[in-house]
């Protein structure tokens, strides 16, 4: 298709090829890094779950079992297989037992290599097995239910409590949402462990738990059912437990993931190296799970302003791009983020609005674009905010977006009311099926204001990434290239949970999903640069 | 002459008495649930409440926007709001105030705290840039800014004001559920009053919904509502050293 904003092919390719060669940066520093959260999630897909007596996740308990005592490097796999071949337990009992100390794991005997390596593949195999009767169970709904047209209407639930959050999510799907995404409570990214069991109590959210998933997941199917439109659920796989959340999403069918390291470092001060290692191995998990990835390039014009930066976020979307190629997403899983985040007092801001949204759209063609509604220039006046929404509706539409997150007038003041989603809704569908083929109609000038803007955009975000292509992309977060925000390679939080693999080092789980992704070995990762390029398109 | 001691609300006419409303009610979508909502609203005391769009919005729940007639007057010559009152300087005068008449560079530090996690306010006063025209506190050269982001908790706050040895504390509370801004700020002033702290610091918060009055019930020296510059808070900060001694 030819581009309507008149962007050079040569140029797009140039930025793909610095993004490209960035993100094999990056591939090879974390490929001889495992971290806490890596291995607690290997446990949680191999099977372990449940708590201890004073509340502890099991899988954070066997974990620092080992990690206390210095063996994690080989990976915790190792230890726990090896300790289901001499105690003739499950691994469920098995954890069971090292919580209350009947079991230590480092004083068994060894089993033989192969013994281990048999089991490790064959429960490596049943997770997976699972993830992909989840995945075909998920495409019988859309095959049987169908669902919306894109763009996909987007609304959150935040109550803190599960019970609640169905019933708002309940009524959002019968008003006509398409995705439900249950906002998490405060700092739980930054909590090294995933609470467990139904939460009632939650601040400006609930919590990620398993069987809030769980519950969730049940009442959107039913609701589903009964008005025959498959609704998608929504959670946050980012902060310090990211994998272990891609897994519990993989385990319970949810559809759409935040997922974006980048988000993590600059907002949470999460620390990159940790967050990276993490953030690998939670997109392979999303990979093979089918789920549709959301990164958080648009928060980076709440911090910095919207029309001076708006080519680092499509420089972090070619980059994020590349990464996520790297754990084997497609490009039709990667909903990449970008925002409508001018200030709306500037003249012709719309059409900037416009040809960034489209620029996006014509560069990423495949991807399911998220696009964030106005945040930063919202106010009390929600009657001046719904207009602000409508205006970005009406570019939701026109720029053929793939997820519209949509705008509550009430975005200043609280966490939406039962009511404003509805508003909110009601407004996205009218201008979407007012305006649904506007984009058939329009050219746009060859010099014009939009063509100029896209044109201007694209090339600073290629001068950018040239620059982190020279500095590595740890360099150019510490320095503030993203957000106006900087942080250091060993600074911000979860560090001490980042190991090297020893040589020992082995997780079956890692093994089989790079095999079943079609992914490099990590063997090949380590002795060789790759030259691995799925991105060139 | 305007009777301002009569006032009522006004539509296109005097003391029409003109409100709209706009609410849900957890009952089933229908004639019944326009009727409940009309009663409801009657029995604010609003008279010929009227019903002008009602909407299901599944589960069981009914949402309305209704318009009525208030029959209520306020007397607008007996109110009273305590604002900050310190004269505002601009930019220039701050700096040159701060060198002239306090000697060494302020520390003031910043956070959206708590649950929150919208930084526009606290970046409005606080970023380089500025907003509205109008630099924020980081650029100011007499005045060592720290702002430490959204969702800090007070602890943190506290431990970074020691650390920093801040003379003030700016709070930001955009948005909020269920008001837990109201405990999360009197958390603060908790902390620093154990702490030792209280009196040794400019405490000051602000935020759409905070006025001056809430922030002095809250324990705070000052607050400051929506739209508020760097310059308004900057010019209470350094009076408010220059009148505690906090030199």
């Amino acid at each position: 298709m030819a581009s309507k904003l008149y962007l050079d092919p040569e140029l797009i390719a140039k930025a793909r090829s610095a993004a490209s060669i960035i993100a094999d940066d990056v591939a090879q520093f974390i490929a001889d890094k495992t971290t806490v959260a890596l291995e607690r999630t290997v446990l949680r897909l191999l099977g372990l779950d449940g708590v201890d007596a004073e509340y502890v996740p099991l899988p954070n308990v066997v974990v620092d079992h080992i990690h206390e005592r210095g063996q994690l490097q080989d990976g915790i796999a190792r230890f726990v297989l090896n300790g289901m071949i001499h105690t003739g337990q499950s691994i469920q009992e098995l954890g069971e037992a090292i919580a209350d100390g009947s079991v230590d794991l480092l004083t068994l005997p060894i089993a033989k290599e192969d013994e281990i390596a048999a089991l490790g593949r064959q429960m490596a195999n049943l997770a997976l097995e699972t993830m992909r009767a989840n995945r075909e169970k998920r495409t019988h709904y859309l095959q049987t239910l169908g669902a919306g047209p894109q763009p996909y209407l987007y609304v959150i639930v935040a109550t803190g409590n599960i019970y609640e959050d169905v019933i708002q999510a309940r009524a959002a799907a019968r008003q006509g949402a398409d995705i439900i995404a249950v906002i998490r409570s405060t700092g739980q990214s930054l909590i090294d462990y995933v609470p467990y069991g139904a939460t009632t109590e939650g601040f400006g959210g609930t919590y990620a738990t398993q069987e809030n998933f769980k519950i969730m997941r049940s009442a959107l199917d039913e609701v589903g059912e009964e008005i025959g439109r498959y609704i998608r659920l929504c959670n946050y796989c980012s902060g310090l437990c990211m994998p272990e959340i891609a897994a519990m999403g993989a385990l319970e069918r949810l559809d759409v993931m935040l997922n974006d390291a980048l988000y993590g470092i600059l907002f949470r001060d999460i620390n990159m190296q940790r967050t990276l290692i993490d953030q690998n191995f939670s997109r392979m998990i999303n990979a093979y799970a089918g789920v549709i990835i959301n990164t958080g390039e648009d928060n980076y014009l709440t911090t910095a302003d919207a029309v001076e930066a708006a080519h680092t976020v499509l420089a972090s979307q070619l980059i994020n791009e590349q990464l996520a190629f790297r754990s084997g997403l497609r490009s039709d899983q990667l909903g990449l983020g970008h925002a409508f985040e001018m200030n709306p007092m500037i003249e012709d801001g719309f059409l900037l609005e416009w040809a960034q949204a489209l620029m996006a759209r014509e560069i990423f063609p495949d991807a399911p674009l998220k696009y964030m509604p106005p945040t930063k220039h919202m106010t009390g006046n929600i009657f001046r905010g719904h207009v602000q929404d409508a205006l970005f509706n009406l570019i939701g539409v026109a720029t053929g977006q793939g997820i519209q997150l949509l705008g509550m007038m009430t975005e200043a003041i609280h966490t939406p009311l039962i009511h404003d989603r509805q508003v909110a809704i009601e407004s996205a569908n009218y201008i979407f099926n007012n305006a649904r083929h506007l984009q058939d109609e329009l050219e746009f000038k060859r010099d014009g204001i939009m063509v100029n803007r896209a044109t201007k955009v694209l090339q600073e975000a290629v001068s950018l990434l040239e620059e982190i292509r020279v500095k590595g992309l740890f360099s150019a977060i510490s320095e503030g290239l993203f957000a106006d925000v900087k942080r250091a390679v060993t600074g911000g939080k979860g560090l001490r949970g980042v190991l090297i693999r020893s040589s020992r080092y082995y997780n079956p789980l890692e093994t089989e999903l790079r095999a079943e992704l079609g992914l490099p070995s990590i063997e090949s990762l380590l002795h060789t640069s790759t030259a691995f390029d799925e991105g060139s398109q | 002459m305007r009777d301002l001691q009569h006032v009522r609300p006004y539509g296109d006419t005097f003391d029409d008495g003109m409100v709209q409303f706009s609410f849900s009610l957890p009952i089933p979508f229908g004639e019944e649930a326009k009727e409940a909502a009309r009663q409801f609203v009657a029995k604010m005391g609003v008279l010929e409440a009227q019903v002008v769009h009602s909407e299901n919005l599944g589960e069981e729940m009914t949402f309305f926007i209704m318009y009525g007639k208030a029959p209520y007057e306020i007397d607008y010559t007996k109110i009273k709001v305590p604002k900050v009152e310190s004269p505002v300087m601009d930019f220039y005068e701050i700096n040159e105030f701060i060198r002239e008449r306090i000697g060494r560079k302020i520390v003031v530090i910043g956070a959206c705290t708590g649950t929150d996690a919208h930084t526009v306010g606290i970046d409005a006063i606080m970023n380089m840039k500025g907003y509205a025209g109008e630099y924020g506190l980081e650029r100011y050269p007499e005045i060592d800014a720290h702002n430490l982001g959204s969702q800090v908790q007070n602890e943190e706050m506290v431990k970074k004001a020691i650390e920093l040895h801040a003379d003030a504390i700016l709070v930001s509370q955009v948005v909020t559920q269920k008001d837990v801004h109201i405990p999360n700020l009197g958390e603060l002033v908790d902390l620093l009053e154990a702490e030792g702290l209280r009196k040794r610091m400019v405490l000051i918060c602000g935020g759409p919904r905070i006025g001056h009055e809430l922030a002095l019930e809250l324990g705070y020296d000052a607050g400051f509502g929506s739209g508020t510059l760097a310059p308004e808070v900057a010019s209470f900060i350094v009076h408010q050293i220059m009148k505690r001694d906090l030199v």
